[in-house]
Formats: structure tokens, C-alpha cells, sequence
């Protein structure tokens, strides 16, 4: 007898699987795409679920690429209605989304930073970005690090040691900072912005020896040093922190809002004379910071209910004193915000030339 | 005396040979008992480690600070359209109504003060004060005393993991609102009690009300579609395969997939139920049914191979004794083989499912790792799993996590321990010897 109802269920479930491909429409929108955003689309998410007409959102992490990949991924609800990235669509990625017949709108939600911080109980660093990628690149000018007599556009492995190997100002430690591991879209900017456009694209020597490469804009300082001066530490930023806090010798590479929150334990680094704080990242004067995106995808408007709802929850949160800057978003300024919120009506369509 | 043949031995030399290698032999012997009992030591030493770190740490996730505030429930504020429905809650201003109370208690005063007073308290106490009108809808028009959690940072701060040592630009909480803190404490409103948020709440944003209900009933739906359908189609399988085919090649070569199938990594299952019920079928993304078909498929060759050793296990002579009397090769299996085998069968399901209870690597493909708050009612519900959801906390900067991770950690390796209990009890209380 219970064999019976046992196997009875058994088909119940297995026809119930094989059906509801067709019975079931999605009536909740899906997220997906960079960790970064995850937090915040989160919130933003709880937030408009708390209205009890409209269902919460599902909100997937798998990074930046994961968002602006599956939302071109084709039209239908078996796909993503919105992808959310920490770093801007590429042409080609946007061409993977003509491909596919999908049209999307761009809309920035605000800024992280990325800081270096250590353990307040360690030396507080204090450092230009040219330095910042002259401790970390892989590899360097072969003079970079005082010799002469050779020639100074060959590149070597990065032979600093201490801090105060660069510069005799910077701590008499040796280099040791944990950071995320390739995957991560934090890891990507900050390669750019420091390695690449702090360190080569800017620097006289590098720059030199950059161009002689055949490498004029810096692309190949992207990569950072192996030999253990740059230590992968996992896509969990909370790793970091804890790290940080047993080791007071050692810095690390996360976002804004983990030092936000730790602030009482941990000091940002003041990197070009500015400090890593809220006001400094919002006003554009600490440089070490980019933008948050979503894309959303235009054939799902009006299929899934609660898109246009969910937009307009960002901007009742994305301002200066709204809970997404309490999490330690960075708010747009106000005309940025005005752009991006009549985007939400007017839905541009996000074309090649707007990517230049 | 005759000459001994070759190879054969005297037995004085063999005694003596014997007694020579003797001390030889139980040293080796005692080095081997050392060995085995370092080996055993550093495993309980690990395990003691990481039970009093997970202790340590989940232990005061089960508790939170909450405030008592006597709140007026207004009945115009609270319900404007008058009928007392969901949506007439949420567009009423419960957040005012508990916004005026914590005034009057802190004595908050101006925009400034009444800002740093309203961070206190818990943007969830709005939703508990709804949800208390929706059960009693007489308390409209009353003053009551009711309990809000507070804050996580204040709650970080009751815990003393934010010293005022610290300059007040480098804390979460400014000197206005220590002061705040510390006149509700005065009036005894604050208490350390129970998280009723952590078993009853859902996933959140906000760590004091962020709880592990959503997770654990998309963890027993999922389950449920797993056991509906591995189990069955386990047991048939093994049934067939042990006491019904006929040994030749082709299933000899199942045989050896079934057996190569329980070493594949579990995220390939999870691209399986991307690649066939999300691509193909075009099934919503994020369901416990994909959830439960995918950990089915991964739990499957655990279930056959222990059901086969357990069908093996049975003795002949009952299959003999059975056919003897006239019984069919159906009536034997299914009256005596399967029942004495059930034990056995069921220990690999329970663990098999235990083994499914804690995976998360094929549910990330099929978008179960994921930021979930309904509750799921039903298995096309979106849903999630409890790993996931530790493995969510773990990642969220906002401190409190720590605890409340360490907290979920706990619950489930007590609905582990618990499913491997009912393993070890089925099998004493069934398991019959020859």
C-alpha cells in the first residue's frame, strides 16, 4: 500500500516536471551579475517586496560578466530581466545582445570605491597611485628600481621586497596585500585604474617602456605579481577583513563599504593625498572608485510584472541619505541622477556609439 | 633422531627465532595502536576546534537586543483606507507610529536628534507592528507595549564590538546615539531575548531581522522532490538490476556508469538541469522542482549502490526457501528480500539525502543561489537553500552576519546530525542478523 502511494507520487512529481515547463510563467522578476551590486540590488529588492501587490525579486550573484551576458542571453522568461555589472558593457558584449534580438538600457545606480586598507594597529600607508602600481604589477622597467647602464625598456619581474624599496618614505615592510582573486570585478578595475593607468599609462619611465613594447596604453600592467606579494584571498571580502585584523603587517584590497563598516578596526590607505571617505569617493576626489550598472532588458517590460516598479524603488534609496548609501554605495550626483531616472521612462536604447 | 628434511626447522630454533622477533613484532604492533590513536586525536582535535568556534560565534547569533516601546495605534495612520488589508497596512504610516514612540522614550528633540533616535530601531519593526494589527485587529485605537528589534549596529554596539574608545567619525554610532542607547537602558526598555527573527524571519538585508524560515522550507521542498524521486527509482533499479538482469555486458557497462556516476563532481548536474529543464523545457529559473530533479539525479548512484549491497546482503536461503515453497520470483522480492534489505536501503537513502541537504554547487546554475525573501509556498515557488543561505551571510559586511552565520551553521548540523540519527536508528531497530 505505501509502495503504492509512494511510486504514485513519484509519477505525480515526474509529470509535474514535465509539464510546468509550459504551465508556469514567471510573475517575479530575476537578477542576476556582479557581487558587488548583489548588496545593494538586494536592498533595493526587499525593499519593493515589502509592497504586498508586487512579489521580491530574485537577486543571483556569478559577477559581472554573469549579469551583462545572461541579460542578452535571448528573450524569454527563461532568461534574466536584469543584469547588474561593476564595470561598463563592452561593444562586444553589446553585440552578443544584437545577436540575440535584445535591447537593453543602461542605467548607473551610483559608485564604489575600492580602497587598501590594514589594521589600525599597524603603519598607516600613505602613497601615490604610481606607487600603489609599481608594489603590485608583475612586472616593471628593468631601471624602475634605481640600476643603470641597461636598458631601461626591458621589462623584469617585480623585485621589490619592502614598501620602502619604492620609496624610502613608505613603511619598512615587506609587501604583503591580500586581494580577490581573478574572477573578481573589484580586481579588474582596480588593476585598470592603479596598475594600468596610475602606474603606466602615467608614469614617465613605465610609459616609456610601455610604448616600446608595443603596449602604448598600459594594457600588460594589468597583471598582478604571483610571488606571493599579492595574495588571492577569495571573492569573500569578509576574508579580507578578518585577515586584516589578525595581521597587522599585511594590507588588503576590498570595497568602500567593508571599510565602512570596520571602520573602528581598520585605517584606508591615503592614496595621492586623498583618504578613502564617503565624501571624498562621492565627490570625485578619491580616484580609486567606479561605477554600478544595471541593464535591463526591454521585451520583458509589461511581461514581468514590477519592472518599472523595482526601477523607481532604486531612486527612492539611491540618494544621499537613503539606505544604499548607508550600505556604502557612493550616491551619483544630483544631475546624474536626474539623467538615469528619466532613462527609467524614456528607456534609450543602449547602442555602440553610446559605449565610445 | 633422523635429519630433519630441508627446509623444515628444529623446534627449539623455531621457538627461539620466534622468541627473538618477538619484542620486534609488538613494537610494531604498539606503533601502529600509536598511529592509529594520533590519527584519531588530531581528527577530534579538528573537530573540537571547529565545534567551539561555530559555538562560540552561533551561540549569540540565537540571541538580540530588542526595545519595549509603548506605541498608540492610531487607526487613522496606521489603516487609511479603513478595511484592515494588507495593502491598506502597508500604505498606512506604521513607521510614523513607532517613530513617535521612540521620540517620546529617547526625549529626541529637532531634525538632527530625531534622525540619530530613528537609526536605532530595526526598519523591520514597522512590519512586525502590521503583522500584530493583522492577528489582533483589537488593539486599533490602544496603547501597547510591544518589542522591536534594534538596529544591528546598535546591536553590535550593545555586544561591545564597537568601543567608544574609538573616535566618533570612525564608529557606526554616534555620541547622541550612545546617549539614546543609554537612557532607554536607564528605563530598563532594552532586553537581550531570544531571535525570534532567526527561525521565524526570512532572508534580509537588515541582519537583525534577517532569518533562516525561507531557506529551510525551500530546503525541505527541495528534498521532497529529491526523496519522491531517487528513492523509487533507486530501489527499482537495484531490485532489477541485482535480482532480475542477466549478467551479460550491457549490464555489466550499467553497472560500472552507475558506479563512475557517484564520483562525478555535483556542479555537472547542476549544467545537466540548466542544459534540459531551463534551456530545453523553458522552466522558470530558481524552483525547489528543479532544485529537488537536479539533487535526485546527484543522490541516485548513492541509493542504487547501497540498495544493491544491501539486497546482496541477503542471505540466499531465504530466496531459496521462498521459491521452495512455491513462491514466484516477483513474491520473493517483493515479500521477503525487500523487507529484510529495507534497513540497509534506507540507511544510504538518509544519507544521500543528508549529502543533498548541504550541496549548493549544482543549485548555482540553476539560480538557487540567490537573494530570496518570500517564503517559498509551493515547489515552483522561487526558493532557496539553507547553505546558501550561510553562504550568503558569510559575505555581507554588515557584522552581525558573523553571528547569524555561525547561528544557521549550527541549525544545520543539527538537522544533519538529526537525519543521520534516524539512519542509526532504523538500522538497530530493522536490522535482523542470521
Amino acid at each position: 500500500m505505501i509502495a503504492r502511494t509512494f511510486f504514485a507520487a513519484t509519477f505525480a512529481v515526474a509529470a509535474l516536471t514535465a509539464t510546468s515547463g509550459i504551465a508556469l510563467a514567471r510573475d517575479y522578476i530575476s537578477i542576476a551579475g556582479s557581487s558587488t551590486v548583489l548588496p545593494f540590488a538586494t536592498i533595493v529588492a526587499e525593499q519593493l517586496g515589502k509592497n504586498p501587490s508586487i512579489k521580491t525579486p530574485v537577486v543571483e550573484s556569478g559577477g559581472s560578466s554573469v549579469g551583462k551576458k545572461g541579460v542578452c542571453d535571448g528573450i524569454g522568461t527563461e532568461f534574466i530581466d536584469i543584469g547588474n555589472a561593476s564595470s561598463r558593457m563592452k561593444v562586444k558584449e553589446l553585440e552578443y545582445c544584437e545577436a540575440n534580438g535584445v535591447k537593453v538600457t543602461e542605467i548607473k545606480v551610483g559608485y564604489d570605491g575600492i580602497v587598501v586598507a590594514n589594521s589600525k594597529e599597524g603603519t598607516p600607508l600613505v602613497i601615490s597611485k604610481a606607487e600603489l602600481g609599481m608594489a603590485l604589477t608583475a612586472e616593471v622597467p628593468a631601471c624602475a628600481d634605481g640600476s643603470t647602464n641597461i636598458n631601461c625598456d626591458t621589462w623584469v619581474a617585480n623585485p621589490f621586497k619592502k614598501w620602502s624599496d619604492i620609496n624610502p618614505d613608505l613603511p619598512d615592510l615587506k609587501i604583503r596585500v591580500y586581494g580577490p582573486p581573478t574572477t573578481s570585478g573589484t580586481r579588474a578595475s582596480y588593476a585598470e585604474m592603479v596598475n594600468q593607468k596610475g602606474y603606466c599609462g602615467k608614469e614617465a619611465m613605465a610609459k616609456a617602456a610601455s610604448a616600446a613594447r608595443g603596449d602604448k596604453k598600459g594594457k600588460k600592467c594589468r597583471a598582478m605579481r604571483t610571488d606571493g606579494a599579492y595574495i588571492e584571498a577569495g571573492e569573500q571580502d569578509n576574508l579580507i577583513v578578518q585577515k586584516l585584523q589578525e595581521d597587522p603587517s599585511a594590507y588588503g584590497i576590498f570595497g568602500f563599504s567593508y571599510l565602512d563598516q570596520n571602520s573602528d578596526t581598520l585605517q584606508g590607505a591615503v592614496i595621492s593625498g586623498t583618504n578613502p571617505t564617503f565624501d571624498e569617493i562621492a565627490n570625485g576626489t578619491y580616484s580609486v572608485s567606479r561605477a554600478l550598472y544595471f541593464y535591463v532588458k526591454h521585451a520583458h517590460m509589461g511581461v514581468v510584472p514590477g519592472l518599472k516598479e523595482y526601477m523607481a524603488e532604486w531612486v527612492k534609496h539611491w540618494g544621499e541619505d537613503g539606505a544604499l548609501s548607508d550600505s556604502g554605495m557612493i550616491p551619483m550626483p544630483t544631475a546624474e541622477r536626474a539623467t538615469f531616472k528619466a532613462a527609467m521612462t524614456d528607456l534609450p536604447v543602449l547602442t555602440a556609439d553610446m559605449l565610445k | 633422531m633422523s635429519e630433519p628434511r630441508k627446509g623444515i626447522i628444529l623446534p627449539q630454533v623455531a621457538v627461539s627465532r620466534v622468541n627473538a622477533s618477538l619484542a620486534r613484532r609488538r613494537a610494531s604492533e604498539r606503533r601502529f595502536r600509536t598511529y592509529g590513536r594520533i590519527a584519531i586525536g588530531i581528527a577530534l582535535a579538528f573537530l573540537f576546534t571547529l565545534f567551539v568556534s561555530i559555538f562560540t560565534k552561533g551561540i549569540p547569533g540565537f540571541f538580540q537586543y530588542y526595545v519595549t516601546l509603548e506605541v498608540v495605534i492610531d487607526r487613522e495612520k496606521i489603516d487609511p483606507a479603513g478595511d484592515l488589508s494588507v495593502q491598506s497596512l502597508y500604505d498606512g504610516d506604521a513607521r510614523g507610529i513607532i517613530r513617535s514612540a521612540l521620540y517620546d522614550a529617547t526625549g529626541a528633540k529637532g531634525r538632527s536628534g530625531r534622525k540619530a533616535a530613528g537609526k536605532l530601531i530595526s526598519l523591520g519593526a514597522e512590519q512586525r507592528l502590521r503583522q500584530a494589527i493583522l492577528d489582533n485587529p483589537s488593539l486599533l485605537g490602544k496603547k501597547v507595549a510591544m518589542k522591536f528589534a534594534l538596529d544591528d549596529d546598535v546591536d553590535s554596539f550593545l555586544r561591545g564590538y564597537i568601543s567608544r574608545a574609538v573616535p566618533e567619525k570612525d564608529r557606526r554610532i554616534d555620541d547622541t546615539q550612545i546617549e539614546f542607547i543609554e537612557k532607554l537602558q536607564r528605563l530598563q526598555l532594552i532586553s537581550y531575548d531570544f531571535s525570534d527573527y532567526l527561525i521565524f524571519g526570512s532572508a534580509s538585508r537588515d541582519p537583525e531581522i534577517a532569518g533562516i524560515k525561507g531557506a529551510f522550507i525551500g530546503s525541505m521542498l527541495t528534498l521532497a522532490i529529491c526523496l519522491l524521486l531517487a528513492f523509487p527509482m533507486g530501489v527499482a533499479t537495484a531490485v532489477y538490476l541485482e535480482e532480475f538482469a542477466p549478467k551479460n555486458r550491457i549490464t555489466e557497462i550499467i553497472e560500472i556508469n552507475i558506479n563512475n556516476l557517484a564520483a562525478v563532481p555535483s556542479v555537472v548536474f547542476g549544467i545537466l538541469g540548466l542544459a534540459v529543464f531551463i534551456a530545453m523545457f523553458g522552466m522558470p529559473r530558481s524552483i525547489p522542482l528543479i532544485g529537488g530533479v537536479v539533487l535526485a539525479l546527484m543522490t541516485l548512484p548513492t541509493i542504487i549502490i547501497s540498495s544493491r549491497a544491501a539486497i546482496r546482503a541477503v542471505p540466499p536461503s531465504i530466496r531459496d526457501a521462498a521459491l521452495g515453497v512455491g513462491a514466484s520470483k516477483l513474491q520473493t522480492v517483493m515479500h521477503h528480500v525487500l523487507p529484510l534489505a529495507m534497513p540497509g536501503m534506507l540507511t544510504g537513502t538518509i544519507i544521500g539525502m543528508a549529502q543533498a541537504l548541504g550541496e549548493t554547487a549544482p543549485l548555482l546554475m540553476i539560480g538557487m543561489v540567490a537573494f530570496i525573501v518570500d517564503i517559498p509556498g509551493s515547489v515552483t515557488d522561487p526558493g532557496t537553500v539553507l547553505p546558501v543561505q550561510i553562504f550568503m551571510w558569510a559575505d555581507f559586511a554588515e557584522r552581525m552576519f558573523i553571528h547569524k552565520t555561525s547561528a544557521a551553521i549550527i541549525v544545520l548540523l543539527v538537522f544533519l546530525i538529526f537525519m543521520n540519527a534516524v539512519a542509526i536508528f532504523i538500522r538497530s531497530r530493522l536490522e535482523r542478523r542470521w
